[in-house]
């Protein structure tokens, strides 16, 4: 008895003693710290590329820093820089990716947001099927739909113009937001619904009054995906757009890839830069809500 | 409209999702300012039959009438109806003044009727000082009392109450009970409660329905269904703990179980049967036990196997034969798992019923 | 005084006209577009779509064209690299930022934040970075290591792998997420139970949370695997398909036929494949997720 009494004082007590350095957490912390630098290298190459100037890159390697910084290429990338058919740098896209993402965006959550409102609290005979033939549409590569959507928009006389091309990007928007609005729309309790119907509100004053408040968070993911989507177009721009109202993306790739003249790295990393500008701010500032944006888009409800 | 006329009638109800039929040729009439109970498990169709009642689930077949108008195919809002649900389904971003004003506003009453209105409301609910405040800011009770201001402002007839009192804990589903009774006491609505709750039907309700896979068993005043439960399902639902049951044959005035035979002396027949399978019933609260046992007309002798004790009785699970049986006795009784303990119990407490139909003989 | 039972089409007529661009966009142009585009691939449509069957002639000719079938063995290089490495590398780094760690915010920031942008911006910062003269391989030159050759954009058999780091950039921080939120998903108590057992950590995630991670690896592995199958703005932005044809792509070659090289049958054709190649990936996964439970 005399043992244990002894052990009970001398064994261990209080807290366990911890070491800061496990091997486990040089392992987890090392290789977490090197993945972040080769992540984030090419955005540190394309900011220093973007601030020397040519003679610079063309002595030096792309990870030193700049000897003498410039902002030269940024101004040419924004207002000067040549593609095959125009000098006016990337600005001309720039206004051009505003005048197409805003209508896009507003148009597409409008309508996405509604339907999934129908679809989750006034479901009709056939909406279900109708739905599944969207989610399937999803998976389907658009290159089957893209000459039937010029056909349709020659037919309806908008080929080529702004509103035609706010149209395909709602169109294949439509699935992922749908399903996303459906799924927050089914997520809240029905009760409130039933309550709104008893003192006798209407589909749109439901989803005015009550759905629309109760789910901004939704909507503000909605509109992370789709201004990033959007902006990031390429494909539809090139197609459903003519040159001159060519988005930002489709500018970026002719100035930088365009075979013309001597190749200005540090304008061309500028342009990239801007290009990527918008959805890496929009990225930096909504956090938490892009990651929850794309989850919601990946797991179903 | 007569005062005679039934508040609500629902006849020949159907209603199935698919191919699954929830509510099954349903019928059922409320009397003008009644409290109704609607009962069950979990899955039986009360809470099915609210919605429908309240426009809110479309019916299959058959119709519903509420103060002498057939409002089958009407919208929610012009059945004259208010609805208080178990989550309370207070508008969120609405403050509470918002929240009761809402459907006024939907019925374009003009603004100071609006004001009035929920003054009223808010004096009888004693939720003035709550009015500008946001529900996330209101205690459980005080949503529910919101949710009920929201049906009494708009005057109804006829008040539904979804199992109104289940989100909450114990002591304030006592004290809103309390309040419930006292609210339907003052206005003399019609009211239709869905619970599963057997204490809130046998405190609350005029009457009871009880209902089990889309019908109605049993429509009756509390007190008639705890002492003449007309079939085993109503008799076995409700009382806690549940009722004791021998199987066994009554033949000529008495009922043989393996746990021996006794004469039904005093049990009020519906109708004197033949020899038949039976089930014979009696609640623990009708056995006596010790000393009390010697005086009653049945008597057997039975071992302890199990005791609970919950200070006001003390129940105990009791063994003769093979057979179980629980007993609930005075919570000063003291009594050990394992002892002798006579019990005896009278015909005249007794249920009978048939093996086959299940109906009460 | 009761209502009239409205007429069953009318019924909850608000809904089914919110209900219409859906309706329209599944019928006329997912399921429409899908048919008519199968339909013309039989045809001899050139500059114009044209209503004449020659049968499977665009497909002989798809399968006979030394560029489709590039295009195919890329499709194949790339899609089961960066689905294999792409999910082993995501994986990974979700069970590393799972270990409650410290700056798990940041990591994650950094990590993901490729994914914000366009494929013309990767394949341009990435077109860069390879470039041979003053990219990679010239710095690890000028380090003293003369020999050292990485030259992927320009050296034809290898150049695909160069468009590959560039997708693995963009691509695996979704897939971490993703991931992540699956193992956040799983219930603590089964970390504890193994804890208790004496289970290491290892064998925990290989043999106890893996499988029961299996339906976000497959809602990942179809939502990463139609991505793949549409790679095209990528190529067009870092290689331009080059050097050669080495780096094709089937989006591409149905791009390059259908709006350039005025031979809407081939791009048609070449869609349709397509379009077979995503059904059966999709197919068997829906029967899978949809099939045996309906929800009603």
């Amino acid at each position: 008895m005399a043992d244990t009494a002894q052990n009970a004082l001398s064994g261990p007590q209080g807290p366990k003693p911890r070491k800061r350095l496990s091997r486990n957490n040089i392992l987890i912390y090392g290789t977490l710290i090197v993945v972040a630098l080769y992540y984030l290298l090419p955005l540190y190459v394309m900011v220093v590329t973007s601030l020397k100037g040519m003679p610079e890159i063309r002595l030096g390697n792309i990870f030193a820093p700049p000897v003498e910084i410039t902002f030269e290429p940024w101004v040419k990338a924004w207002s000067q820089a040549c593609t095959g058919l125009n000098c006016d740098g990337l600005s001309r896209g720039f206004w051009n990716s505003v005048q197409i993402t805003v209508p896009s965006v507003l148009v597409s959550i409008l309508i996405a947001s509604v339907n999934g409102y129908a679809l989750a609290n006034w479901r009709f005979k056939g909406a279900d099927m109708f739905f599944t033939i969207l989610i399937f549409g999803a998976f389907i590569p658009y290159q089957v739909m893209l000459y039937p959507l010029v056909i349709i928009l020659r037919e309806i006389g908008l080929y080529g113009s702004l509103w035609g091309l706010v149209i395909v990007h709602s169109i294949f928007g439509m699935p992922i937001l749908t399903l996303l609005f459906r799924n927050y729309f089914t997520a809240l309790p029905e009760e409130l619904f039933k309550a709104a119907r008893v003192d006798g509100a209407g589909f749109w004053q439901i989803y005015w009054q009550i759905m629309v408040p109760m789910s901004l968070p939704i909507f503000v993911v909605a509109m992370i995906l789709q201004v990033t989507g959007i902006w990031n177009d390429f494909l539809f721009g090139v197609i459903y757009t003519k040159p001159d109202l060519y988005p930002m993306t489709v500018q970026l790739n002719n100035i930088v890839n365009s075979v013309q003249g001597v190749k200005e790295y540090n304008v061309n990393m500028a342009a990239t830069l801007l290009t990527g500008l918008v959805p890496l701010v929009i990225y930096f500032v909504s956090g938490k809500l892009f990651v929850r944006g794309i989850a919601a888009g990946a797991v179903k409800g | 409209m007569t005062a005679s006329d039934p508040s609500i009638s629902i006849k020949n109800l159907d209603l199935s999702f698919g191919a699954v039929r929830v509510l099954k040729d349903l019928n059922l009439d409320v009397a003008q300012g009644e409290f109704v109970v609607l009962l069950g498990s979990s899955g039986c169709g009360k809470s099915t039959l609210l919605n429908c009642i309240a426009g809110l689930l479309d019916v299959t077949a058959g119709q519903i009438f509420i103060g002498g108008q057939n409002v089958t195919w009407e919208e929610p809002s012009k059945r004259g109806i208010g609805m208080v649900f178990q989550s309370y389904a207070l508008y969120p971003q609405m403050t509470v003044e918002g929240n009761l004003a809402f459907g006024l506003k939907n019925a374009g009453v003009p603004k100071d009727e609006i004001r009035a209105k929920i003054a009223r409301a808010a004096e009888v609910l004693q939720i003035e000082p709550l009015l500008k405040r946001k529900p996330a800011a209101l205690s459980g009770g005080q949503r529910q009392r919101v949710a009920i201001g929201r049906a009494l402002v708009r005057d109804v007839d006829v008040f539904l109450f979804d199992e109104p009192l289940s989100n909450l804990d114990a002591k304030l589903r006592a004290d809103l009970r309390v309040e419930i009774k006292q609210l339907h006491a003052t206005l003399g609505n019609t009211m239709i409660y869905v619970t599963h709750d057997q204490i809130e039907a046998m405190t609350l309700a005029d009457r009871i329905a009880i209902m089990k896979g889309g019908h109605v068993l049993q429509f009756a005043a509390p007190h008639e269904i705890y002492n003449r439960p007309n079939c085993l399902y109503v008799a076995e639902f409700i009382g806690s703990p549940s009722m004791n049951f021998l199987d066994g044959v009554v033949s000529g005035g008495s009922f043989a179980s393996d746990v021996g035979s006794f004469a039904l002396e005093g049990y009020g027949f519906a109708a004197e049967p033949g020899t038949a399978p039976a089930v014979f019933g009696i609640r623990p609260e009708h056995i006596a036990s010790g000393a009390a046992a010697a005086e009653m007309p049945i008597r057997l002798d039975s071992t302890i196997e199990l005791v609970e004790p919950l200070g006001s009785d003390t129940l105990a699970r009791v063994r003769v034969g093979e057979q179980k049986l629980w007993v609930r006795m005075d919570g000063q009784a003291s009594v050990t798992p394992g002892s002798a303990l006579p019990i005896g119990f009278s015909a005249e407490r007794a249920h009978l019923f048939d093996k086959s139909s299940e109906a009460r003989l | 005084m009761a209502a009239s039972r409205p007429k069953s089409l009318f019924r909850n007529l608000n809904a089914k006209i919110a209900a219409i661009p859906m309706i329209l966009t599944a019928l006329v142009v997912f399921t429409g577009g899908t048919i008519w585009t199968v339909a013309y691939s039989f045809t001899k449509s050139g500059l114009l779509p044209k209503w004449k069957f020659i049968g499977l002639d665009q497909y002989e000719r798809l399968w006979g064209s030394r560029r489709w079938m590039i295009s195919i063995e890329n499709l194949f290089i790339y899609g089961a690299c960066m689905l294999v490495l792409s999910f082993v590398i995501g994986f990974i780094l979700a069970a590393l930022m799972d270990q409650k760690i410290r700056f798990e915010n940041t990591f994650r920031t950094i990590i993901l934040y490729p994914f914000a942008l366009s494929f013309i911006v990767t394949g341009l910062v990435w077109q860069w970075l390879l470039n041979p003269d003053l990219g990679v391989q010239s710095v690890i030159r000028a380090l003293g290591w003369e020999s050292f050759d990485f030259d992927p954009l320009y050296t034809a058999e290898i150049a695909i792998y160069g468009v590959l780091i560039a997708g693995l950039w963009q691509g695996t921080g979704l897939i971490m997420v993703l991931m992540l939120a699956g193992l956040r998903g799983i219930d603590q108590d089964i970390w504890k139970a193994a804890k208790v057992d004496g289970i290491p950590a290892w064998k925990t995630y290989i043999f106890i949370i893996i499988p029961m991670m299996r339906p976000v690896f497959i809602t990942t592995l179809v939502i990463v695997a139609s991505g793949i199958v549409k790679v095209y703005d990528l190529i067009v932005a870092q290689t331009g398909g080059g050097p050669g044809i080495a780096t094709e792509m089937p989006a591409k070659y149905v791009y390059d036929y259908m709006f350039g090289g005025q031979n809407l049958g081939q791009g048609f054709a070449a869609s349709t494949m397509m379009l077979l190649a995503v059904l059966i990936v999709v197919i068997p996964w829906a029967m899978l997720e949809f099939g045996g439970k309906k929800r009603g």
